[in-house]
């Protein structure tokens, strides 16, 4: 055992950067965090209007959340490999080619945005009727009762559902190795399945599992630390 | 300080069915610096018209005035800037999870856009104020039911509003805790001149804390008035409420009458009934009885039985002639059949 755990350390092919899997998570990280940093910024506010549109007195605005709360489901409900296909054409329109990390983004933020707005409708959805009541009674403007009581509110359930996001997006980048996005999916893909080297798949499926895991453990413990709500058992 | 002149509010039914009926044609009118009592069975529509004393509900027809502002006729930022000067405070204090007591305290004034260094020494005032000194960088979480609702009357009075709106602030305590908050409610008044409005089910806040009560019924006002005026009053309906009838006294060799006072000139205590029947060649015994001391007048719903001199129950004249002396006093004097 400690013997193959030698040999694999010094097998060159594992242990060299360029083309290697360290360079390779570093690739996954890089997309992981970018794409995630794109869905908070543009999923915390979709999640935040689908949640105050809901039952708007206005029809004009009920069919407007109707018509968002559809295109969400549809994204959402697209098989992430297909999505990555038809997105060719966009992706090279904007980043001037179809593969690569880069492009790959686009097709993760896509599919990813849609998933966590729902996720945060449903985290804001929890905070109590009389909490956000007895704030607007205080005098507060929409925008004030949603930076002051539906995000701080909401915060701990916010950030499991950016824990949840970025570990489907982990999965995402994987699935877009194999359409050449690079890190950790298409290394396995590329060295590993049509390579036909085993030790490459082993290690890349043992950084992806130890990064899904890092993630929940980071983001459990950012969740509780934000938690003052009384614990019960 | 509150006028509701004719206020009706409908609710569509959710089903397409019947509309709801909540409010039908409320006319009130709640003095300054006093405690009023809204009281009523759940469904009466108390929590629908303290909302929209708040304009959280618009009414449907009717005016509502809080401190000369037509709040039903306001909108948008006016709208805000009036809800500022009410205060409110809810059953389960609906304070901030994420906010310590004293963040929650200074909530109000953040809204109305009060500089940080102000609204640190108005939080140290608050703080003091309703006792919760040394715990006010605690989260609600860490507090007990009876100090989170210190730090929500303490959130309701922040921005100094002129009127104070509580529904159900005890509903949720255990009873030595209702005392507190209430003496706490009365002691405020007592120093800010507020005017209070609590809306209860219990008697005990209404007898401990009001000035008048308002009794709500399926929408409509069915009784109102000073509370002395209301308890004393025994043919109303919330007189019973507030002063109890006693269980009628059994295996008693006496006559038994009951005797309702506090409307009367004559007989003022349960003291003046029993002299009176000394008159009637009678021993009064006081065998069972609520009396409340409210203003500093007496009112009691009490039950005397009946002797004469050798211990016997006393004649049917006599009592007759009691009962009607009574009566043309004021006091509502009727035998108890066992
Ligand atoms: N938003 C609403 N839509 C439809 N009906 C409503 C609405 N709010 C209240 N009602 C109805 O109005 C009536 C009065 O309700 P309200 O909440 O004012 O009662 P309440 O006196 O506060 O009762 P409780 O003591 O149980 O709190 C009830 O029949 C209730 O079902
Ligand atoms: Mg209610």
């Amino acid at each position: 055992m400690i013997g193959t755990l030698q040999e694999w350390l010094s097998n060159p092919l594992l242990v060299r950067w360029e083309g290697g899997p360290w360079e390779a998570t570093l690739v996954t990280l890089y997309m992981t965090v970018v794409t995630m940093a794109l869905t908070v910024v543009l999923g915390l506010p979709l999640g935040v209007a689908l949640y105050e549109t809901d039952d708007s007195a206005s029809p004009l605005v009920r069919k407007l959340n109707q018509v968002t709360g559809f295109v969400v489901n549809v994204l959402r409900s697209f098989p992430f490999f297909i999505l990555i296909i038809a997105l060719i054409p966009i992706t090279s329109a904007i980043t001037g080619r179809s593969t690569g990390p880069n492009a790959a983004m686009i097709a993760l933020t896509i599919a990813a945005v849609p998933f966590a707005a729902r996720l945060f409708e449903l985290n804001l959805r929890e905070i109590p009727a009389g909490k956000i009541e007895a704030v607007r009674m205080m005098g507060a403007s929409r925008w004030q009762v949603i930076r002051q009581v539906l995000i701080p509110e909401a915060l701990p359930g916010l950030i499991g559902s950016i824990t949840t996001t970025t570990i489907a997006v982990i999965g995402y980048t994987a699935m877009a190795g194999s359409v050449n996005a690079g890190g950790l999916g298409q290394l396995a893909y590329n060295r590993g399945y049509t390579g036909y080297q085993t030790e490459m798949i082993v290690v890349t499926v043992v950084l992806l599992i130890a990064i899904v895991i890092l993630v929940q453990l980071i983001g459990d413990r950012l969740s509780r630390a934000v938690d003052h709500r009384a614990r019960t058992a | 300080m509150i006028t509701l002149d004719g206020l009706s509010k409908v609710f569509p039914a959710p089903g397409g069915g019947d509309p709801v009926v909540a409010l039908d044609g409320i006319d009130l009118h709640l003095e300054p610096g006093r405690v009023h009592g809204i009281v009523g069975r759940s469904g009466a529509g108390k929590s629908t018209l303290i909302r929209c004393l708040t304009g959280l509900e618009k009414p449907s027809t009717g005016r509502v005035e809080v401190d000369g502002t037509d709040v039903a006729a306001l909108d948008g930022a006016a709208l805000r800037a009036a809800r500022r000067n009410i205060g409110m405070v809810f059953q389960h204090a609906n304070l901030l999870d994420s906010r310590t007591a004293a963040q929650n305290i200074a909530h109000p004034l953040e809204i109305a856009g009060v500089p940080r260094a102000q609204r640190q020494q108005r939080v140290a005032e608050l703080v003091e104020l309703v006792g919760l000194t040394g715990r006010e960088d605690n989260y609600p979480a860490q507090l007990s039911g009876g100090q989170i609702q210190r730090v929500g009357i303490a959130r309701g009075l922040a921005a100094e509003p002129k009127v104070l709106l509580c529904d159900e602030p005890t509903s949720a305590l255990d009873g030595s805790t209702t005392r507190q908050i209430l003496g706490l409610i009365a002691d405020l008044r007592e120093r800010l001149g507020i005017t209070v409005v609590i809306i209860t089910h219990e008697m005990g806040v209404v007898r401990e804390v009001c000035d008048t009560v308002t009794l709500l019924q399926d929408g409509t006002i069915t009784q109102s008035g000073d509370l002395l005026d209301v308890a004393a009053d025994p043919h109303g309906p919330l007189s019973a409420e507030l002063i109890p009838l006693p269980p009628a006294p059994t295996g008693i060799e006496a006559l038994v009458v009951n005797c309702d006072y506090g409307n009367s000139e004559r007989f003022r205590t349960t003291d003046d009934l029993i002299r009176l029947a000394e008159t009637y060649e009678a021993e009064a015994t006081l065998v069972a009885g609520t009396i409340e001391t409210i203003g500093g007048c007496q009112v009691g719903r009490v039950q005397l039985a009946l002797r004469n001199r050798s211990g016997q129950p006393i004649s049917r004249e006599g009592l007759t002639a009691f009962l009607t002396e009574l009566e043309a006093a004021g006091v509502v004097a009727t035998e108890v059949t066992a």
